[in-house]
């Protein structure tokens, strides 16, 4: 639909420039608080233009500092953030195109039952079983250790669901044309299924990956040692509470850290990401 | 190459009292180069008995032999065919080349002789220019070739094909038909060929297997099928349009048909009940003169009169019997309502059982 008109065009403009400001300008507070110092922030009215200590800021966030609360370098928080990310978004895809692979194409005893096994298990977040969930990982002392933050996010019901989905779009033919070409049920899976899903294994990932990186109640559950905490802990933990004083400079900055890789994959896979949702390419 | 032996084929799905037979024990001996058509309305288990060759289904009963080797236990892999699909089933994602050369790739040949038997097969389909192009990039003529492409560089015993015509146009399914024959003139691979088409049945096939509700009626050449069908359900579906059957009684040297007395031209096989089948391109319109005097002409009432060009088609009826009579398009059209009398030549009528619907001698 193309309009030519100059007052519609001005005003669908401003909407989305006041959409645009009312998003981006706590983004922008943060950054400006995230180049002054603490006790600069805490003044009324508070500063509105950057300051001056920039790089003294974000290098004490990312290397450690010495301030109230968690004193722990976020530089290492992030990785562990990104690790466990990783791990929880291809842990996820991998677990859910085996099973749904398995679903799918095999033909075995209680078939049926699994898949409503899992297709059940959507109906539960990790709220819900989060207490016996603990208890679970703390008997297997993997409290304080990425196996303890990602394993028991990585089973999901969602994907192996979606990845079923895509599995029954694919013609049996496919199959049997393989079949007769000699290629056993994993060489199948691998030149044919795995490449026909690629672009829902990125969309998946890009979702997983953001999962991952948002986690905060589990986190806050089965991490106690400073060392361990994923970098939305680390805020949490940056912030002492009661009457102490924040290193307000810091928390932004590290805010900020923080929202960069998500961002950074969104935009990155954004083409794959949006081709993934839109189209099984046939 | 091989010849194929079906020895009682039997396809059922499910077991004990919940058993659905499809297929009731196929017999037949196909030879080695043969050009072999499957024909049969839909449902009656001609594309299960393909894929139980090819090894996609499990075979209830009897015994599948490729050559001398009894292959009911063998993969699909293992059975040396190469099998082209209704709707071409080409990976995706893999270019014109390496869908050809996928199955090889498997076998680890080494990749020079790939190269040799793509280009090779490839060029006999006029595929060359193609080879980097994906399946998406095709016309639906084009990725028919290629499916034929990839049947062909494994150099197979055994063609199957698998109504691989029937997603074209009409015009390319005539010039991919001719394709076809000229493939298997020049090869000389034994093929098994999988159609509800009579036309690409009678044009294509060296013999032709007619099938019904999971049996054979029928195995043999196609003048043998049009000329001589062994059963009322060959005889109404092979031609177009379908033979008249009449149903009625013989009685001496007349047939008839509730009040209606035919004389016949010559005897029927035997007294009593019997259908008699008459093809519409056979029976033959009277001149007007001869009539009044000629007795053994038989009078059919004319109901519609539809015009196709080269030849019109002239629905009635003989007594209560709906008749079907095909003349030539430059003919003078019978009035609907009036009476055209009609000539059955001895030579051209068949007789049939009306209980076991199988051809009488």
């Amino acid at each position: 639909m193309v309009e030519r008109r100059p007052a519609l065009t001005m005003l669908s403009h401003l909407i989305l420039v006041l959409g645009v400001l009312i998003v981006a300008f706590p983004l922008y507070i943060a950054f400006v608080a995230s180049t002054h110092t603490a006790s600069e922030i805490v003044q009324a009215p508070m500063p509105l233009l950057p300051g001056s200590h920039f790089l003294e800021t974000w290098s004490a966030a990312l290397f450690g500092n010495s301030g109230g609360g968690s004193k722990a370098p976020v530089g290492q928080m992030m990785w562990i953030s990104f690790a466990s990310a990783m791990i929880i978004a291809v842990g996820k895809i991998a677990i859910s195109l085996l099973s749904a692979f398995a679903i799918v194409y095999f033909r075995f005893p209680a078939r049926n039952f699994f898949f409503w096994a899992i297709f059940v298990t959507l109906m539960l977040p990790v709220e819900v079983r989060i207490g016996p969930t603990y208890q679970v990982v703390s008997d297997l002392k993997m409290l304080n250790s990425y196996a303890g933050l990602t394993v028991p996010l990585i089973a999901s019901a969602t994907a192996t669901f979606l990845f079923r989905q895509f599995f029954l779009t694919v013609p049996d033919e496919l199959v049997e044309a393989s079949r007769i070409d000699g290629a056993g049920p994993l060489r199948f899976f691998r030149d044919v299924l795995l490449p026909l899903s690629k672009t829902s294994i990125a969309a998946l990932f890009v979702i997983q990956f953001i999962y991952g990186w948002n986690q905060y109640l589990w986190p806050l559950l089965v991490t106690t040692d400073e060392s361990m905490y994923p970098v939305v802990i680390g805020i949490k933990r940056m912030i002492s509470g009661g009457d102490a004083a924040n290193d307000w400079n810091i928390i932004m900055a590290t805010a900020l850290l923080a929202m960069i890789p998500p961002a950074l994959v969104v935009v990155l896979m954004q083409r794959w990401f949006v081709k993934g949702l839109v189209d099984a390419e046939k | 190459m091989a010849s194929i032996s079906l020895r009682k084929v039997v396809k059922q799905y499910g077991t004990g009292a919940k058993a659905n037979p499809v297929i009731h024990g196929v017999d037949a001996e196909i030879a080695d180069g043969e050009f072999v058509v499957i024909v049969g309305p839909s449902g009656c288990g001609k594309s299960t008995l393909l894929r139980m060759v090819a090894g996609l289904e499990e075979i209830s009963g009897g015994e599948i032999a490729i050559g001398d080797r009894v292959v009911n236990e063998v993969e699909p892999a293992d059975r040396d065919i190469a099998m082209v699909f209704q709707n071409y089933a080409l990976y995706p994602h893999m270019s014109v080349f390496e869908n050809m050369a996928y199955g090889l790739k498997i076998r680890k040949l080494p990749p020079e002789q790939i190269r040799a038997r793509v280009d090779k097969a490839a060029g006999i389909l006029e595929l060359s220019h193609l080879l980097q192009r994906k399946p998406r990039e095709l016309s639906g003529g084009q990725r028919q070739r290629v499916a034929m492409g990839r049947a062909i560089v494994r150099d197979p015993q055994v063609f199957l094909f698998d109504e691989p015509l029937s997603n074209l146009d009409a015009k390319l399914r005539v010039q991919t038909r001719l394709e076809i024959q000229k493939l298997h003139r020049e090869l000389g691979v034994t093929s098994l060929f999988v159609t509800h088409d009579q036309v690409e049945a009678m044009t294509l096939a060296q013999r032709i297997v007619v099938m019904n509700g999971g049996r054979m009626e029928q195995f043999g050449t196609p003048e043998e099928v049009y000329g001589r069908p062994a059963t009322t359900f060959v005889a109404s579906f092979i031609g177009s349009p379908a033979m008249n059957l009449l149903k009625g009684r013989v009685d001496g040297a007349r047939f008839v048909i509730g009040d209606t007395a035919l004389s016949l031209p010559q005897p029927a096989p035997r007294e009593g009940e019997l259908i008699l089948g008459l093809r519409p391109e056979h029976a033959l319109p009277h001149d007007g003169q001869a009539v009044a005097a000629d007795a053994t002409a038989w009078p059919l009432k004319v109901e519609m009169v539809e015009m196709l060009g080269a030849e019109r088609l002239v629905y009635g009826r003989l007594g209560d019997a709906p008749f079907t009579l095909r003349i030539d398009g430059t003919d003078a059209p019978p009035q609907a309502g009036a009476s055209v009398l009609l000539k059955a030549p001895a030579e051209r009528l068949h007789w049939f059982d009306p209980a076991t619907g199988r051809r009488v001698d």
